[in-house]
């Protein structure tokens, strides 16, 4: 079977959504020669009108993308640097997503904002390492984060075809994830639907996009001692929470694994709402981001402030002692 | 209502109706009917009435906070406005977006936008499409003279430039922004905006419907010949508070005489003096008529249920948890 990276499955969800609707158009910086090379090959493929190179001005072009799709297009634009998004900010929150409910649902805002390349790129530093996810999931921005392959080739093509506004965040640390799959495997991943990477008994590993990975390398190096379920929400927003009553049904403990800061992050939520709603055996924890991180240059204070193996073993050692 | 709103007739329609809108509106608030208040656009009717009537019906607008003239004139139902300022369940936008957001999509109104100078690029998305599709739409995007210092808009104008889209920015220069004058706000000037960019830009008498119509043919000439965006600036004055929350407020910026000369120029008046007197009468009595059965279907129409506050969060339907309780 053919090999599969995440990077050319983003790259064939946007070829394959662009050849099978017409509606579809790529906008962004350097999209046409493909710097981030997600959008590889698409310029010659289906040309000018349907890959547009924007000058600089990420709001005014995140802006034409909700006109367009007011008038019933479904742009994606790609941002090159995850931190853009703070500078789109109002242009996605305070716009596109509000269109469909102020006006009482006359308009839709079927846009994808495409960031391949979030979180720590090693060595980028402090403005271009963020990994915001948890910023729109809080506004109520549909929000994905893949983990694989070929969840990015599904959430992707999924975002793409929704009716609401979608944030897709590719991690830059999962991008050169590979797997060997079938093509005509690929297909749509409805949002809001976890995924159970590997089965256990004792506690849940809730891990986000890159981190799935480094949660199934702990679970596979703790296998002896303790039995670790790895259950990836691959959605931010809307976010699976029967998904994770289930898997914590099975097991009764819980440990976070999310690359967002700590206050008000992804892990934040859904402790708050295993203790709501579900029956713990032990208290549950976190591995995240300091509060208010900021990443800084020296790799070994980059690597100082990523959730990271060390610490998933340890939070996990600490919930199994009840 | 017969629409031919390009006559010296239906451009006096249209600012009799807007200026009655308004009051009638102001008393609403005064009554608490309209909680929040509006933003009054009284005294620069002529500037939504001439540049609405250069347009065809599937051409289409983009709004602001000051934007019921703009929709009224685009075409927008004047009872079902008035019901969405009074946040009822038959409003335009169902009572969801109220006096700062007023939509009709139907008749191409894609939105009043409440953040200054928001709405230009995504205008420019509109327009962009139109020409793409292989239509010859116009797409305005309005804008107080606040909105000139605001970067995304001066992204958009380039954006439609360079891409030829299109695009009528109208800028409404009523000489202020809140209480800030434009002297105060603006280094060069409003139309230098557009000619940096290569856009054709004019500034115009906005008291005047006939003078702002003539301006607008042109620009909506030139983009659908694919000539590109151009710019408009209509010196105006807005003769009422920035918000009615001034009324009660009691902010000064603007001493007597000048509100007085500015209030001097109304463009009712320049423009019903066009009409016989039979005439003029002819379209008040309507116009009363009209903003009295407006009134009364905005009142006696039924709020929306608390229960769908969150309807339409998602095109999708997708429901939000609640904010308590399992
Ligand atoms: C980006 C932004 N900043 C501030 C405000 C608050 N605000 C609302 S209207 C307004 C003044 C706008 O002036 P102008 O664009 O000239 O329009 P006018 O009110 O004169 O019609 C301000 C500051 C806002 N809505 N959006
Ligand atoms: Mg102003």
């Amino acid at each position: 079977m053919p090999w599969l990276s995440y990077q050319k499955a983003l790259n064939r969800a946007l070829a394959d959504e662009l050849a099978r609707d017409p509606a579809v158009f790529v906008l962004g910086e350097d999209v046409r020669v493909a710097v981030s090379n997600v959008t590889a090959g698409l310029f010659k493929r289906f040309g000018p009108d349907r890959v547009l190179d924007a000058p600089l001005s990420e709001q005014a072009f995140t802006s034409f993308a909700t006109g367009a799709a007011l008038t019933g297009r479904r742009p994606v634009v790609e941002f090159q640097i995850p931190s853009l998004l703070y500078l789109v900010f109002e242009q996605i929150a305070n716009q596109a997503h509000k269109f469909s409910l102020m006006t009482g649902g006359q308009a839709r805002v079927p846009v994808t904002y495409l960031v391949p390349g979030s979180g720590s790129r090693t060595g980028w530093a402090g403005q271009h390492s963020d990994h915001p996810y948890a910023l729109f999931a809080h506004a109520g921005v549909k929000t994905v984060v893949p983990a694989t392959p070929e969840d990015a080739y599904g959430l992707l093509t999924t975002a793409i075809r929704d009716d609401d506004p979608v944030v897709v965040f590719a991690p830059a640390a999962a991008l050169g994830v590979r797997v060997d799959i079938d093509y005509d495997e690929l297909g749509p991943v409805p949002l809001g639907v976890g995924r159970v990477h590997r089965e256990g008994g004792d506690v849940t590993v809730v891990a986000i996009g890159h981190l799935v990975h480094d949660a199934l390398a702990v679970a596979e190096e703790l296998s002896g001692d303790v039995s670790v379920e790895v259950f990836d929400p691959r959605t931010a927003y809307p976010f699976d929470w029967d998904g994770l009553a289930a898997s914590v049904a099975r097991t009764g403990r819980l440990v976070v694994f999310d690359d967002s800061n700590r206050m008000c992050g992804i892990a934040a939520e859904v402790i708050a709402t295993a203790a709501e709603r579900l029956d713990l055996l032990a208290p549950p924890a976190r591995v995240t981001r300091p509060d208010g991180a900021v990443v800084p240059f020296a790799l070994g204070l980059d690597h100082a402030v990523q959730p990271d193996r060390g610490r998933l073993t340890t939070a996990i050692q600490k919930v199994l002692k009840y | 209502m017969v629409r031919a709103p390009d006559t010296d007739v239906g451009l006096y329609r249209t600012v009799r109706l807007i200026r009655r809108f308004e009051e009638r509106a102001v008393e609403l608030v005064r009554s608490g009917d309209i909680v929040g208040g509006i933003h009054p656009y009284t005294g620069q009717e002529a500037v939504a009435a001439g540049v609405c009537a250069a347009l065809r019906d599937d051409d289409m607008i983009t709004s602001t906070h000051r934007g019921h003239g703009h929709v009224l004139a685009k075409g927008a139902d004047p009872a079902r406005t008035l019901a969405e300022l009074t946040g009822r369940a038959t409003g335009l936008n169902r009572g969801r977006g109220g006096s700062m957001h007023a939509a009709d999509f139907r008749l191409g109104i894609l939105g009043a936008n409440a953040i200054v100078g928001a709405n230009g690029a995504i205008t420019a998305g509109a327009a962009w499409v139109a020409r793409q599709e292989g239509g010859d739409q116009v797409a305005v995007s309005f804008f107080g003279d606040g909105a000139v210092n605001q970067g995304v808009l001066l992204e958009a104008m380039n954006l439609a430039a360079l891409w030829r889209l299109p695009v009528l920015f109208v800028c409404e220069n009523n000489g202020y922004a809140t209480t800030l004058t434009v002297a105060d706000a603006v280094a060069g000037t409003i139309t230098g905006r557009g000619a940096a960019f290569g856009i054709p830009a004019v500034t115009v008498d906005g008291m005047d419907p006939r003078t702002v119509l003539g301006a607008a043919r042109e620009a909506v000439d030139r983009a659908r010949a694919g000539g590109g965006p151009s710019l408009i600036e209509c010196l105006t004055y807005r003769f009422d508070a920035h918000h009615t929350w001034e009324h009660r407020a009691g902010v000064r910026y603007r001493d007597d005489d000048e509100v007085r000369s500015g209030r001097e120029r109304d463009p009712v008046v320049i423009q019903g003096t066009r009409l016989t007197d039979g005439e003029r009468e002819r379209v008040d009595a309507e116009i009363e008529s009209t903003m009295d059965s407006a009134v009364a279907f905005a009142l006696d129409s039924p709020h929306p249920d608390p229960a769908g506050a969150l309807d339409y969060l998602y095109a999708t339907g997708m429901r939000a948890r609640p904010g308590g309780g399992w």
